[in-house]
């Protein structure tokens, strides 16, 4: 059974090449949606297309899928109604996966499931990262505040964050809200830091 | 008490409507907390409403249809009980294709039959067959183009490469001469001229005066068992519409539109389609149309049966689709001018007492017989003067010379 991901994130299309490899698929190929990907795509002669469901290239290959006479007519899969609990994880979890035409149901079934969970752990995976970029770029505002703060008021470090910090509670803000205000009111006064 | 309903869109001025009526409390003086949910892609669009994801979508209007006939993935039965804009589509070619026909840009988008004969020349001096994308198969453009290329003689199947692609793409995919022009909605033509990389070469509303464009789709099922949302939505959008069409709100409409989680172009390109003023060449003065796009005056909500029936005569005549009366039958429902007069029956919106009308027919501003308030059509010709009764779909594909 040959699958093909079209993906531009080389890290979700890794992390299901993986998945799909350890359930025993070895016929696994990884096309970016760019340029002559669908001439590509109609020589490869898949019998499984996974693609992300937020991919705007979605439109270009499902016409290349109506027009293709290369091509066994493949069809979506969400074409089995019969199992919506299915249909609505692969929505939610971002996955569209195009089923050559004739292919059980038996044998596409884990591969959707399959899809579905690497999706959604790569989703989380990069909620993991933003939330650990934001907190990196919080700090590295307070920091600045901080400085500004030591250098102006001749506060210790400690106090400098110790009075934002109340300053923070007392407003009802997040110490980095703080730190910001701070550092506007700064630039605007032409204080530096 | 507050319901919320969530509703697809794409980045497009044409979602116009809908954005107004979250970002001007239309909707919620309904009790609607409305939850627009951008898509990436037409085929995403049309998966999250037939899915159930979102209860209602900005749809083509050709793709509702394709969708009920079955032509498009998973066939479900689809609703349009409302229209949410009429024209706004623009034609753009790379330059150096465009240099071939009439150099007059204002002339050239006034004479859409001259400049379609001057486009099937300019194919022949092209270093290649001109590839030109489109955002849909089951799109108004691409419905339009095909309509207009065969008038000068081209098969838009054989004569041209008809390309795929979403509109946010369309800019990118020109400036990388993956395309040599493109058809879509605004402001992506705009944005392609402003860059330089394109000129204007035809205006939908010169094809077709009033041609149908967006449609608000719902999936039938839920539409039926949820009248009195359905309704109250249709209110605030009937509403939202006669404020977009405000001259007055033009300037913060295309603001609200600016916004990342809409549009995301800027406020100057948008405001373009919005008064009609558009830039044809890049550095040039604008070009007055003054229907460019419209979302209330005339009965642009109304969801004309004949409208609907005309997409899909051009389905049949393009040979998407077989013509049966069972298709033509599902063709035809989907458009659903019942729900919008049962919607509407109390407010002052106009509503026109026949569901169907003859297309094409109208030269000049007419008034016509309404159940209430005043209604004036305005014209609606198609450039080549044809005109499609609903009833004689027969006689009106065989009036079209078959294609080499």
């Amino acid at each position: 059974m040959r699958i093909v991901i079209i993906d531009d994130s080389g890290t979700r299309a890794a992390v299901m090449e993986e998945g799909l490899r350890d359930a025993g698929y070895i016929d696994i190929h990884v096309i970016p949606p760019r340029g002559p990907f669908v001439a590509q795509l109609e020589r490869m002669a898949p019998d499984v297309v996974l693609m992300d469901l937020g991919n705007p290239s979605r439109d270009t290959l499902e016409e290349m899928l109506s027009v293709s006479r290369a091509l066994a007519k493949p069809i979506a899969m969400f074409v089995d109604q019969s199992d919506d609990s299915m249909i609505a994880a692969a929505i939610d979890a971002g996955v569209s996966a195009y089923v050559v035409d004739g292919l059980r149901k038996e044998r596409v079934k884990p591969i959707i499931e399959l899809a579905i969970h690497r999706f959604n752990a790569f989703a989380r995976m990069q909620a993991e990262r933003d939330e650990a970029l934001m907190q990196l770029a919080e700090r590295k505002v307070i920091d600045r505040a901080k400085s500004i703060l030591m250098n102006q008021r001749g506060l210790s470090e400690q106090d400098a964050y110790a009075l934002m910090r109340s300053s923070a509670m007392n407003q009802g803000k997040k110490i980095v809200e703080i730190a910001q205000a701070l550092i506007t009111a700064s630039d605007l006064l032409g204080g530096g830091s | 008490m507050t319901v919320r309903l969530r509703i697809a869109f794409l980045q497009l001025t044409d979602a116009a409507v809908l954005v107004a009526a979250r970002e001007r409390g239309f909707a919620e003086a309904e009790g609607i907390a409305l939850d627009l949910v951008r898509a990436p892609s037409w085929a995403t669009l049309r998966d999250q409403l037939v899915f159930g994801q979102v209860e209602a979508a900005h749809m083509l209007a050709p793709l509702a249809v394709a969708v009920a006939l079955g032509l498009s993935q998973q066939p479900c039965s689809l609703a349009a009980p409302y229209k949410l804009s009429v024209n706004g589509n623009m034609l753009v070619m790379a330059r150096g294709f465009a240099d071939a026909m009439d150099p007059d840009v204002a002339r050239r988008l006034a004479d859409p039959l001259g400049a379609a004969h001057d486009f099937a020349a300019a194919i022949g001096l092209w270093k290649r067959k001109p590839v030109i994308g489109i955002v849909h198969r089951y799109s108004s453009h691409a419905i339009m183009l095909r309509y207009w290329l065969a008038s000068a003689g081209v098969n838009p199947d054989r004569d041209v490469d008809l390309r795929v692609l979403p509109p946010p793409l369309t800019v990118e995919q020109l400036r990388a001469g993956e395309v040599d022009g493109f058809i879509a909605g605004e402001p992506w033509g705009s944005a392609a001229v402003d860059a330089g990389l394109a000129e204007a070469v035809a205006i939908g509303e010169r094809i077709w005066q009033r041609g149908v464009e967006k449609i608000l789709a719902f999936r039938e099922d839920w539409m039926e068992s949820h009248p009195g949302l359905v309704d109250a939505l249709l209110r605030a959008l009937a509403r939202a519409a006669y404020w977009c069409d405000d001259p007055a709100n033009r300037e913060e409409l295309a603001d609200l539109l600016a916004d990342p989680r809409y549009v995301g172009q800027p406020a100057g390109l948008i405001q373009r389609a919005l008064s009609g003023l558009m830039v044809a060449r890049a550095g040039l003065g604008p070009i007055a149309n003054p229907d460019f796009m419209l979302f209330a005056r005339e009965a642009t909500m109304f969801p004309w049966r004949s409208q609907a029936l005309w997409i899909y005569s051009q389905l049949v005549r393009w040979r998407m689709v077989d013509h049966t009366p069972n298709n033509m039958a599902r063709a035809g429902a989907v458009f659903r001018p019942d729900v919008f007069r049962r919607a509407l029956h109390d407010s002052d919106v106009p509503l026109p007492g026949a569901s169907m009308k003859v297309e094409g027919a109208l030269r000049s501003p007419l008034a016509v017989g309404s159940r209430q308030g005043g209604l004036m059509l305005g014209p609606d010709r198609f450039f080549d003067e044809r005109i499609f009764d609903p009833e004689q779909i027969e006689d009106y594909l065989a009036s079209f010379p078959p294609l080499r």
